[in-house]
């Protein structure tokens, strides 16, 4: 029987470093706000300059701030518990009562939180600064949308925390390999569409692809080039958020049994 | 009456799929009753670790059973996992952004401690090992004995029935250490039903902490009785304490007649030899071998066999 109580204050426990821990470093604002709006900056003067619709400036400013949460994903729950077994977490963890997905849950709930404050920033200041219009008609579809594309994408970074543990020092490799070619096929820059049908249609496996997509129908209306229905990636967005939470629970289940049997994993030094 | 620990034949084994497996843990049995402060000794790679992550479910035995406070750790580990909690020296676990009361504050929140009975246990802790003032500290700022302290600290705090320290004041100052060592007593001593089990390296906080020790080598239980009985095993054998400078083939030792364990500590121009034989009469052959390799005999002791005696009897050498 799982008890909600131990669970839920283990989830609060886990994501308050994530919270307090990163409020503590102010560096964070210049880091996590400021210098990522120069790479916005950066294409969206590039759009300007080849006299592209104005809604591409609204399309990178929304990239932008998905961006951080995909970042968040990669960095700070793919890898994470990998470091947490460097530094000796990982077994007092395993050795806790609470149950290993509760660990995940705190780690992902912390890191949305303070990646929200990220996202929310970017999208201010990019209206602000670049004058972007985002009309906002559907609301529903639009919480949505990201609510969805949200909790599949920290499921699915769940799921990669024991898959990199296990890959060990290949995690590395693996979170610069996820980096950048998401980068270009799930179309953080531009629509997917103009990738194609079948790599965009690929590309749908990362919560992120279908996230922006839609949100950006939402936001810049039927002439932003949309892949799917809106509906359509909001079902499949949800059926993503399911299988990844399974998926992790699964891996984390076999991550555990692994290093139990063979010694491996989330002791230190082993 | 339920055994706070209760470890049958049990075995572990590392590696094996291209090579000959590695024995951890070579049929072992072990009991260790409820209530008891329990150390464990044994030189590096002896069996210790993997011993006590067994015994805190993180780790599957080979072959074997293994029971913790009635609970097999295998079948049964979620019920073991809410008492217990382990503390090893020299852990860097934590997040050094916060501080020392929010990072035990928020290992509480794994045994879903609610927050203010917490909050009032680490104060109440972080009095008795003189940590307070470094309570709003940031982990990071605080030195390394600091550190180890609130890891002890961690492991109290989640008002654990078993407690595992695998060797707690490794690398601590004599003040520190003593703070922890007066606490481990008063904790089990005071408390009815609270167990600990404890590796140390060092004899005499074996031989003064705790009610029996077991000495452990090559994953097996050379002897386990207390202190004082340990120490009655060799009162028939001599220890001798010998200072002498530099010299080579230490190794040698062991094979003189009379000889059963040594340990030798080389400091400088100086070599500490601390020597267990069966009887007086092996002295000359040990002055005779240290002269043939032009030792000087700096100064010589008969001692009162010790616990490290003890252990250098039973393992043949003394902890590396």
């Amino acid at each position: 029987m799982i008890d909600w109580r131990l669970n839920g204050r283990a989830i609060i426990g886990r994501a308050y470093p994530r919270v307090l821990g990163v409020m503590r470093e102010p560096s964070w604002i210049l880091f996590d706000i400021f210098l990522p709006l120069l790479g916005i900056a950066a294409y969206i003067y590039y759009y300007r300059a080849m006299n592209a619709p104005e809604m591409y400036a609204g399309f990178i400013v929304i990239g932008g701030a998905m961006t951080a949460y995909w970042m968040n994903v990669l960095w700070s729950m793919a890898t994470q518990f990998y470091w947490e077994k460097e530094v000796g977490n990982l077994q007092l963890y395993m050795l806790a009562p609470m149950s290993r997905m509760s660990v995940l849950g705190g780690m992902a709930l912390g890191g949305m939180l303070m990646t929200t404050v990220r996202a929310v920033s970017t999208v201010l200041l990019g209206v602000f600064l670049f004058n972007v219009h985002l009309t906002l008609t559907q609301p529903l579809e639009l919480t949505l949308v990201f609510s969805f594309t949200l909790i599949a994408l920290y499921g699915m970074g769940m799921m990669f925390s024991s898959l990199f543990l296990m890959w060990g020092r290949s995690a590395m490799q693996m979170t610069s390999l996820l980096q950048e070619p998401i980068y270009l096929v799930s179309g953080f820059y531009f629509p997917v569409r103009a990738m194609g049908y079948w790599v965009a249609l690929g590309a749908s496996i990362l919560p992120i692809t279908l996230g922006l997509d839609g949100m950006r129908q939402l936001l810049f209306g039927a002439s932003s080039n949309g892949f799917l229905p809106v509906d359509v990636e909001i079902i499949v967005l949800a059926v993503l958020a399911v299988v990844f939470f399974f998926l992790a629970r699964y891996f984390l289940d076999f991550m555990e049994t692994m290093s139990k049997r063979e010694g491996r994993l989330t002791l230190r030094w082993q | 009456m339920v055994h706070a620990i209760e470890v049958n034949d049990l075995t572990r084994l590392f590696g094996g799929k291209k090579t000959e497996p590695s024995v951890a843990l070579d049929h072992l049995d072990l009991m260790v009753e409820e209530g008891e402060l329990f150390g464990l000794l044994g030189p590096n790679g002896a069996g210790k670790t993997t011993l006590i992550k067994i015994l805190s479910t993180l780790l599957l035995p080979s072959s074997g059973s293994a029971k913790v406070l009635g609970y097999d750790v295998v079948k049964e580990a979620a019920k073991i996992r809410p008492r217990i909690n382990m503390v090893s020296g020299g852990e860097t676990s934590g997040y050094g952004l916060l501080t020392v009361r929010e990072n035990l504050w928020m290992f509480s929140q794994f045994y879903g401690i609610p927050g203010r009975e917490a909050k009032t246990t680490i104060d109440d802790l972080l009095v008795k090992f003189d940590l307070l003032d470094k309570g709003d500290a940031k982990v990071r700022t605080i030195s390394t004995g600091q550190r180890q302290k609130m890891n002890v600290v961690r492991g109290f705090v989640t008002d654990p029935d078993l407690l595992y320290l695998d060797e707690p004041t490794l690398g601590l100052d004599v003040n520190a250490s003593l703070i922890i060592r007066e606490h481990l007593r008063s904790w089990v001593k005071g408390n009815k039903g609270k167990t600990l089990l404890l590796t140390t390296h060092y004899m005499m906080e074996a031989d003064e902490l705790c009610d029996r020790v077991a000495i452990i080598n090559n994953g097996r239980i050379l002897a386990c009785d207390s202190p004082k009985n340990l120490k009655k095993l060799i009162s028939k054998n001599t220890t001798f304490s010998i200072e002498t400078t530099p010299f080579g083939d230490v190794n040698g030792l062991s094979s003189l007649r009379g000889v059963t364990g040594y340990s030798a500590e080389t400091n400088g121009e100086h070599t500490m030899l601390k020597l267990v034989t069966e009887d007086e009469s092996s002295i000359s052959d040990i002055i005779s071998y240290l002269t043939q390799r032009n030792a000087k005999i700096i100064s010589f002791n008969k001692n009162e066999p010790t616990l490290e005696d003890v252990f250098i009897q039973m393992v043949g050498r003394g902890l590396e």
